[in-house]
């Protein structure tokens, strides 16, 4: 009993730093974005790299701090969770990237055409 | 001033919306009568109190099960009446006749008919099942959240209602079940026909998808001691797939409805193309969202037939580890193939040659299972049970459809077969014969077990028979129409196409179809008049093999008096064939009490949505006030569980054990 006891209570310490931890990197993370591009910090392709890639670290700050992912005991369903859901977030945005830009380089419709030709699609159907 | 005063009231909502003509006044008239006669059947035999404590208050998936299940066949019963009607259409509109519904009428019907068959019917049934025998199966007492099933339940709930008020207020969607921009934009479809659309299926959805996280959970965390993910029955395999893919296919879906309902309300541009946007992102999108939703719906129905085939063949299934991996390998791909609905969009060989190998790609697992389940025969005892009849009609029609859908895997042949109506019968083959067919089966096979007697065999076959020859009659001709060059959605066709006889073939299928739609509310009905005669004292009617068949009929609130150890992949067969082990001590045990926050909730989520379809943005505003306020009233509420003692428990349970021996 006094056991599990005292592994509570350093559990809830230690949860305690981290997600102080994680909560300060997200906001420095998230005003770093702000001021990035409010204060004109970068400029052009720098900065979307620079948002993009602040964007993932928080990502990863998120996951690892607050939903401690890769610190469960036994078998780890949240990593394979997660894993499984980078998959699919993996194969949807570069899957609709490959097909967008393949059908934009095959049709080259300006916006009216496309217009037009989903109509036409519409009435006669895909 | 006062028009002001009732614009800002009442929205865009007119005493016009009311009106309707002969057909749709119909459809209206049965549905307010319909209502209307049950309230006031529950009235006369005073039984709201017991409705309400026992059913709509329920956090027994049990109960919540039976409540979903009830809801499909209703829906069911809506989805077919539209497919009456659509039939009717084409079997009499050729050369100078016109039929009977207007072309925009019969726009919304067939739109109706698809929205609600795959969202109210076949989602229904699955949640249904998936709530009756998921936690009996896995040896658990409850599911992991109880409430936020209630929750999920009455949010589908909210949605069946939207689709079908606009029937009475309004109009629907005339835009096709996936309402595909340009046309579904504001500037071509400006009515309430596709916002309610959007509701309804962002409501019920969003339903979904709490479904889908608390099964994943329940099955996850809530097994019983001893059963490894090796030893779960397969059933349960399939609906861990099933409900990973709603976890990640439904947020697919309930971002792009809500993008469609930005461009509708707010006048954003995220897919009118004159706006800088993309109509073929919307439908790249949906359809990321609308392939693995199939899988969803047919995989525990695979499930289904897997414990269906084993214990009406008295033997253990076969290849039950090649099974998992085609689940597994079902459930990836599942993935990798949404370009298939849109071959003929415009995209480059490469694109479609990919997605189209991949799509061939999933008929291997398929096979797999198709052989699996034939190898379980093999050399079995067969007993041809009314559920083992849904399996047999299963297998020839799937296979049937699942070699149509290899074929149109093919871009070559889609660019042939698109949009015709061969691929109205193919889909409609596995979506019928496949997922229909095996609810059905799952329906009968646990009916015992929840309500504690089986249901008439007799009655039971001849609706079997009915579903069979009409769905063959109804289905067979559209496969030779399509190949003909007959298009879907068609509601008038040139008399010297020769079409005629064809339609009138399939019209009568569905007609037969309804005969066995009779024979199952007969069947019903008879059952539970002739009830005493065909009680399950034994909990074990069909001598089955798997935990939910170890407790008695009805399943007890709590479901395991004791809760067993596993030892064995069948592991009820494995219990019957051990030796009687020394009597069980039985302890209290804790159940969530009743609470009706969750069609609070619901409710909330329902005025949100009827707020937003005829922009009476108080009523939507007031409705996500009050979601937010229930969610914090009920989240601060401790005393959520009941006890039931150990007194209680053996009691029962003597209760049981003499009930069996008479």
């Amino acid at each position: 009993m006094g056991a599990t006891h005292v592994t509570k209570a350093t559990t809830e310490q230690s949860s305690l730093a981290t997600y102080t931890t994680g909560f300060i990197l997200s906001l420095v993370l998230t005003l770093g974005a702000y001021f990035s591009v409010t204060q004109h910090l970068f400029n052009g392709s720098i900065l979307v790299v620079a948002i993009v890639s602040m964007a993932l670290l928080q990502f990863f700050v998120q996951l690892f701090f607050f939903l401690h992912l890769g610190r469960e005991k036994g078998t780890r369903w949240n990593l394979i969770l997660v894993s499984f859901m980078m998959t699919v977030v993996l194969i949807v945005v570069f899957g609709s990237l490959w097909i967008m830009h393949n059908l934009d380089y095959h049709m080259q419709l300006t916006p009216e055409e496309q217009d037009n030709y989903m109509q036409i699609q519409n009435q006669k159907g895909f | 001033m006062n028009n002001l005063a009732a614009n800002w009231l009442l929205g865009r909502l007119t005493l016009g919306d009311f009106k309707h003509d002969l057909i749709q006044m119909g459809g209206v008239l049965a549905m307010v009568f319909g209502v209307l006669a049950v309230i006031a059947g529950m009235t006369y035999f005073k039984k709201w109190r017991w409705l309400w404590d026992n059913w709509l208050t329920s956090l027994d998936p049990k109960k919540i099960g039976i409540m979903y299940i009830a809801v499909a066949f209703v829906m069911l019963l809506r989805g077919i009446g539209d497919a009456t009607l659509l039939r009717t259409q084409q079997a009499l509109s050729s050369g100078t006749n016109h039929g009977i519904l207007p072309s925009d009428q019969f726009q919304q019907i067939f739109s109706a008919h698809g929205t609600i068959m795959i969202f109210f019917v076949a989602m229904g049934l699955m949640f249904g099942l998936i709530n009756l025998v998921v936690p009996l199966m896995i040896g658990a007492r409850d599911v992991a959240f109880p409430f936020l099933n209630s929750v999920s339940f009455w949010l589908f709930a909210a949605g069946m209602v939207l689709v079908n008020l606009s029937l009475i207020v309004g109009q629907f969607a005339a835009t096709g079940w996936l309402a595909y921009p340009p046309l579904s934009e504001l500037a071509y479809s400006p009515g309430v026909g596709v916002d309610y659309w959007i509701w309804a299926l962002q409501i019920a959805g969003i339903g979904s998808l709490l479904s889908g996280v608390n099964f994943f959970v329940t099955i996850i965390k809530m097994r019983a001691p001893g059963m490894n993910l090796m030893r779960m029955p397969i059933f349960i395999w399939s609906v861990l797939g099933s409900m990973s893919l709603v976890m990640f296919a439904f947020p697919i879906l309930t971002a792009t409805l809500t993008m469609l309902a930005l461009d509708r309300t707010l006048g954003m541009h995220f897919f009118t193309s004159v706006g800088g946007g993309d109509p073929m992102m919307y439908i790249n999108l949906i359809w990321a969202w609308g392939h693995p939703e199939v899988y969803i719906l047919v995989l525990p129905a695979f499930g289904i037939y897997s414990e269906v085939v084993a214990t009406y063949s008295r033997k253990r299934l076969f290849g039950y580890t090649s099974m998992v991996w085609a689940l597994a390998s079902i459930v990836a791909l599942s993935f990798l193939v949404w370009l298939h609905h849109f071959f003929t969009m415009g995209a480059g060989a490469n694109v479609n040659a990919f997605f189209g190998i991949m799509t061939a790609v999933i008929a291997i697992p398929t096979g797999v299972k198709v052989f699996n389940w034939l190898f379980t025969m093999f050399r079995g005892r067969i007993t041809f049970a009314t559920p083992m009849l849904w399996f047999l009609g299963f297998i020839v029609t799937f296979t049937i459809g699942g070699a149509a859908g290899v074929l149109m895997s093919i871009p070559a042949i889609d660019f042939q077969v698109h949009n015709s109506l061969f691929l109205v019968a193919h889909f409609h083959t596995m979506i019928v014969g496949g997922v229909v067919f095996g609810y059905f089966a799952g329906f009968t096979y646990w009916f015992p077990k929840i309500f504690g007697f089986r249901l008439n065999e007799r009655l039971g076959t001849y609706a079997f028979r009915c579903w069979l020859i009409g769905f063959t009659l109804a289905f067979t001709p559209l496969y030779i129409l399509g190949l003909m060059g007959a298009t879907r959605r068609l509601d008038h066709y040139d008399a010297s196409l020769g079409w005629q006889g064809l339609f009138v073939v399939a019209g009568i299928g569905v007609l037969i179809i309804l005969m066995g739609i009779g024979f199952q509310i007969l069947q019903m009905g008879y059952s539970i008049w002739k009830r005493h005669e065909t009680i399950d004292t034994t909990g074990d009617p069909w001598d089955g093999r798997t935990l939910e068949w170890s407790v008695p009929s009805p399943a007890p609130s709590y479901n395991f008096a004791v809760i067993p150890e596993v030892t064995d992949r069948d592991a009820w067969w494995a219990i019957k064939q051990a030796k009687p082990i020394a009597p069980p001590t039985y302890e209290d045990i804790e159940l969530p009490k009743n609470t009706p926050f969750g069609m609070y909730i619901a409710a909330g989520a329902f005025a949100v949505g009827f707020g937003f379809v005829w922009h009476i943005w108080w009523l939507a505003a007031a409705g996500l006030l009050g979601a937010l306020t229930m969610i914090i009233i009920r989240s601060t509420d401790d005393d959520t569980e009941v006890t039931i003692t150990a007194e209680q428990v053996a009691a029962d349970q003597a209760a049981y054990a003499k009930r069996r021996q008479t």
